[in-house]
């Protein structure tokens, strides 16, 4: 990370060549062990091209105090060249006119064709790029650990729901916790669309939580997808509320616990500690979701800038994250899949080669949704709204399942 | 006083005077007008009407905060100046160690609500804190988990807080105490009256200027109690702790909902201004 | 009040009193006791339990090599950006306040009661409200994300206070005393100049004091306000203390809170009783 003499060394050659190099501020809240490995890594490439690299990280909150920093620094005029922004967000900020225009890059890169549609429609607005993808994590994940499932004698990963409070009931009577969960909003709802897409189906998943159509919300499925909800939670343990998710990743590593349900990005947290997957940890589909894939997909949006060497570092910013080489470099810290399309997987463990392969089956069949828990498929108003609502429920035994439907249903009316 | 001396105060002043209302009252009139538009994630100037303010109070989440501000703001202020006062008449009983003992009930005020927040989150953190520490002793039964229950989460809020500033109204009381003329004192005590009702009949009336002074910097410092309670619980669990402060923040920043946040900013500042305004306009008539 | 006997009564009292300083206490032990022990000690120890040996190493992490995001610093720079926020901030929040105090007190004029009591109720007013309309002005001026730009708001947020302490302080000054300086031919800044500021010493103290507090303390504008390379100390320590990986060092988090805890912890436990004098010559007075 202190690459300061290669920096000065790059610098002054291309001093010497006459090349514009520029200065990129990347507002970002990357701030656990393998998230900001992997910063380092994009910040490595931009030196590399003789760039310097800002870091301007703001941690707390899942992103709530960078996004105050963010708005406070666009109302004074002056934006960070790049903020990690994703999902429908991108288009409001385009919306207000503050976005650049990528699509020189784009087009130089052969974006559209290394992307997906479904991930290069949120990168655009009104047709043209303003945001560059990092990857692709796959929320609806549930990780294991091995030891604890064998010291309570469960023969595998369960696949439906039923299967997984069997083997969650044969944990606590081992004595040991069988959902390591931390409970902050995001991660209570990030449990709650795994079991709304486990219950309802892909289909159901969609009309409720990103239509927000309220005949679903109020549906008998729902009310069944609340049950299961909530008897998840009577398998964790009661200092769950306000732990980071990480550190209930750490649960599970220790032994201490069984399952969790996070994204993969706790993979990258697994790794970072050395462990190996299928031996130390175990991955496999949320119960009950194996033909779906729930998207996150992380990404930079680009701010329109007045200084033209900070433009093309810029440029070089947005290129450099859709690269190949970074691309694999990146997602290998991370936990989560490379966005680009047609790269080489042989790197990639085996839960990350699941991954792709479902990413690719799942665009075909339908069964790939946004994650609504990761801000990809509502708007920040009707997507806080219902994670108050959710968790709500999940911290409150004395609300019932009727009156839950009708605070989400009246949540979702937000826009 | 020549003419130059009659316009120099005015001078001097003017830039006070113009920083400090655009500052104060520019800003919230502005906020004012914004909790009328219908903004989301930057000022917009498409005006709605009240229909901000409706949609405020029917999230319960509003409702939640407002409780919440009520319990926090009487039990913190009560509580410090009740532990203040206690420990300010303990302290004027020209004790040897005073200047030490002072000290040490002086110094959590100096601390940021931010580190008193980190510390306490985990000291009153059930698995790692307190409670473990209690039932490690051997009291295997004790449990003290307010921190993760909805309901009592806020009270962990209050003792932070209380901690942090009782020692200041201690102080604040104690010089009070101190300007107390002792004649008056030795009188009563030769007139037969006993400690206590000395204390309850003279003292403490006579510390009625301070009693508003501090209520006065508490009643400040419990609104600016966001960053202890963003420090402490974030919030939470769910939205348990949330107060108006930490409320208007996630709406206008994290939810892109400025409207929203500006409308609940001029209800605080509404009934700040409720109980701020008449006791200042009366102890402003009252002076020279 | 009471003669100094060794009574029940004041036995009560000193267990009183020494309960009441382990309350307060207790906190910072425990972030103490924590910052000197090492990863081992913090899994199996408990809340309480004394440190091994006095291992300084999570200090000097916290200090120059803690991860706060890409970056790996520490909470250096962090400091360094304090320091040359909050001495300019309060020494010129201060002055300002006492020149305000000064007019407001001793020069008044039509108007001028009726601006301290708009003045003073900025006094209560939360600050999240001037948060986005300041970054608009800030970006006017061309200093947002700066540590001008912080100076400029803490010293604007701190008008009303300072102004308050002076202004009461002031108000005591016996009228005979200016009006002999007035016929001696004195004028506006020699009063100032020759009379108040030497006689001003105890609620300087008590405003400094408050001023540094509070604005080394501050974590909404610090955060609000700050670009990369302003950011402040509460801010670094914010960053610190939630860049985990998977197991929690809180000896390292401990250390960084105290670390960024000790100025103002230094300030009150050296001039905690000029700040007492002060309020007792008057400062808060009703």
């Amino acid at each position: 990370m202190q690459s300061k003499p290669l920096l000065a060394g790059a610098v002054l050659a291309l001093a010497l060549t006459g090349a514009v190099a520029g200065e990129v501020e990347v507002l970002h809240y990357w701030t656990s062990g393998g998230e900001a490995k992997s910063a380092a890594e994009l910040r490595k490439m931009m030196q590399s091209k003789g760039h310097t690299w800002k870091d301007f990280a703001v941690a707390g909150g899942g992103g709530d105090n960078a996004m105050t920093v963010l708005k406070s620094r666009v109302v004074s005029g002056n934006p960070p060249a790049a903020a990690q922004i994703k999902g429908p967000a991108i288009q409001e900020w385009a919306a207000e006119g503050v976005l650049a225009n990528l699509d020189a890059v784009a087009k130089a890169e052969q974006w559209d064709t290394a992307l997906p549609a479904v991930v290069a429609s949120v990168m655009k607005y009104k047709g043209s790029y303003v945001a560059a993808p990092v990857n692709v994590h796959r929320v609806n994940w549930l990780w294991a650990s091995p030891e604890v499932l064998q010291k309570a004698g469960v023969a595998g990963m369960p696949k439906t729901l039923d299967e997984f409070f069997a083997a969650a009931d044969k944990i606590k009577a081992a004595g040991l916790i069988p959902v390591a969960h931390g409970g902050q909003n995001w991660q209570d709802f990030t449990t709650f669309e795994s079991v709304v897409l486990g219950v309802g189906g892909p289909k159901f998943y969609q009309d409720a939580l990103v239509k927000l159509d309220q005949k679903a919300l109020t549906s008998d499925t729902m009310a069944k997808s609340l049950e299961a909800f909530r008897k998840i939670k009577s398998y964790t343990d009661p200092a769950a509320p306000g732990r980071d998710w990480n550190l209930a990743t750490a649960m599970v590593m220790q032994g201490k616990a069984g399952f969790q349900f996070m994204g993969d990005w706790a993979k990258g947290e697994f790794m970072a500690a050395g462990k190996v997957p299928g031996k130390d940890f175990l991955c496999a589909a949320a119960p009950g979701t194996a033909n779906a894939f729930t998207f996150n997909v992380d990404s930079f949006a680009m701010y329109k800038l007045k200084d033209a060497g900070a433009q093309k570092a810029q440029a070089d910013l947005a290129a450099a994250i859709m690269s190949p080489a970074f691309q694999e470099v990146f997602n290998l810290n991370k936990g989560s899949i490379p966005v680009r399309l047609g790269m080489a997987m042989d790197k990639f463990d085996d839960c990350a080669r699941l991954s792709s392969k479902d990413f690719v089956d799942t665009a075909k069949s339908g069964g790939l949704v946004p994650s609504v828990a990761h801000g990809m498929a509502v708007s920040p108003a009707a997507e806080g709204a219902i994670k108050d609502a959710v968790s709500q429920f999940w911290n409150n035994d004395k609300i019932s399942v009727a009156d839950g439907m009708k605070n989400i249903a009246k949540a979702a009316t937000n826009r | 006083m020549n003419s130059l001396d009659k316009l120099l105060p005015k001078l001097v002043l003017a830039p006070a005077f113009v920083l400090g209302l655009a500052f104060i009252y520019g800003f919230m009139v502005w906020n004012g007008v914004l909790s009328l538009t219908a903004s989301r994630m930057l000022p917009n100037y498409e005006f709605v009407g009240l229909e901000q303010y409706t949609r405020l109070f029917e999230m319960d989440r509003w409702w939640v905060a407002l409780k919440n501000l009520g319990i926090f703001g009487v039990l913190y202020v009560g509580g410090s100046m009740a532990l203040g006062v206690l420990l300010a008449i303990l302290l004027d009983q020209k004790v040897r160690a005073e200047g030490f003992i002072r000290t040490i009930y002086l110094y959590p005020m100096a601390l940021s609500f931010v580190v008193t927040g980190t510390a306490w989150k985990w000291i009153l953190n059930p698995s790692e804190g307190l409670q473990k520490l209690v039932q490690d002793l051997g009291w295997e039964s004790f449990t003290f988990d307010w921190l993760v229950q909805s309901e009592m989460a806020i009270y962990c809020v209050v003792i932070a807080g209380v901690w942090q500033s009782a020692g200041f109204a201690m102080a604040l009381f104690l010089a009070g105490l101190r300007g107390i003329d002792d004649s008056i004192i030795k009188a009563a005590q030769i007139d037969g009256a006993s400690l206590p009702r000395i204390y309850w009949r003279i003292v403490l009336p006579a510390l009625r200027p301070v009693f508003f002074s501090t209520l006065m910097v508490l009643a400040h410092l419990s609104i600016k109690a966001f960053d202890l309670v963003m420090a402490l619980t974030a919030g939470g669990p769910g939205y348990a702790t949330d107060v108006p402060a930490t409320f208007m923040y996630a709406m206008s920043f994290s939810r892109g909902q400025i409207g929203l946040g500006a409308a609940s900013a001029t209800i605080m500042l509404a009934t700040v201004a409720a109980i701020v305004v008449p006791y200042l306009y009366s102890e402003l008539r009252k002076k020279p | 009040m009471t003669a100094r006997r060794f009574t029940l009564g004041r036995f009560a009292l000193m267990a009183t009193l020494l309960i009441g300083a382990a309350f307060f206490l207790a906190p910072l032990y425990v972030m103490v006791v924590t910052s000197l022990k090492d990863a081992e000690e913090l899994r199996t120890g408990n809340l309480l339990s004394l440190p091994g040996s006095l291992n300084f190493s999570a200090w000097s992490e916290a200090w120059s090599s803690a991860c706060t995001g890409a970056d790996c610093r520490g909470l250096q720079p962090f400091f360094w950006n304090s320091v040359w926020m909050a001495v300019p901030a309060v020494l010129i929040s201060t002055t300002w306040g006492a020149l305000n105090g000064y007019v407001l007190s001793l020069w008044k004029f039509r108007g001028s009661e009726t601006f301290f009591g708009l003045l003073l109720f900025g006094v209560f007013m939360p600050f999240q409200v001037v948060l986005l309309p300041m970054s608009q002005v800030l970006g006017w001026l061309g200093i947002s994300s700066s540590i001008g730009g912080l100076i400029l708001v803490h010293c604007l947020a701190g008008l009303p206070s300072t102004t308050l302490f002076f202004r009461n302080y002031y108000a005591a000054v016996p009228g005979e005393l200016l009006n002999a300086a007035r016929l001696d031919g004195a004028g506006f800044w020699q009063i100032f100049l020759r009379i108040i500021v030497p006689m001003s010493t105890p609620i300087a103290m008590v405003t400094l004091i408050w001023q540094f507090t509070q604005i080394w303390n501050d974590f909404l504008f610090g955060v609000a306000f700050s670009g990369a390379d302003s950011k402040p100390v509460t801010v670094g320590l914010n960053n610190l203390a939630n860049t985990t990986s998977s197991v929690k060092a809180y000896n390292v988090d401990m250390a960084a809170a105290l670390i960024a805890a000790l100025p103002t912890v230094a300030v009150y436990v050296l001039a905690g009783r000029y700040f007492v004098r002060g309020l007792t010559a008057g400062a808060v007075k009703g």
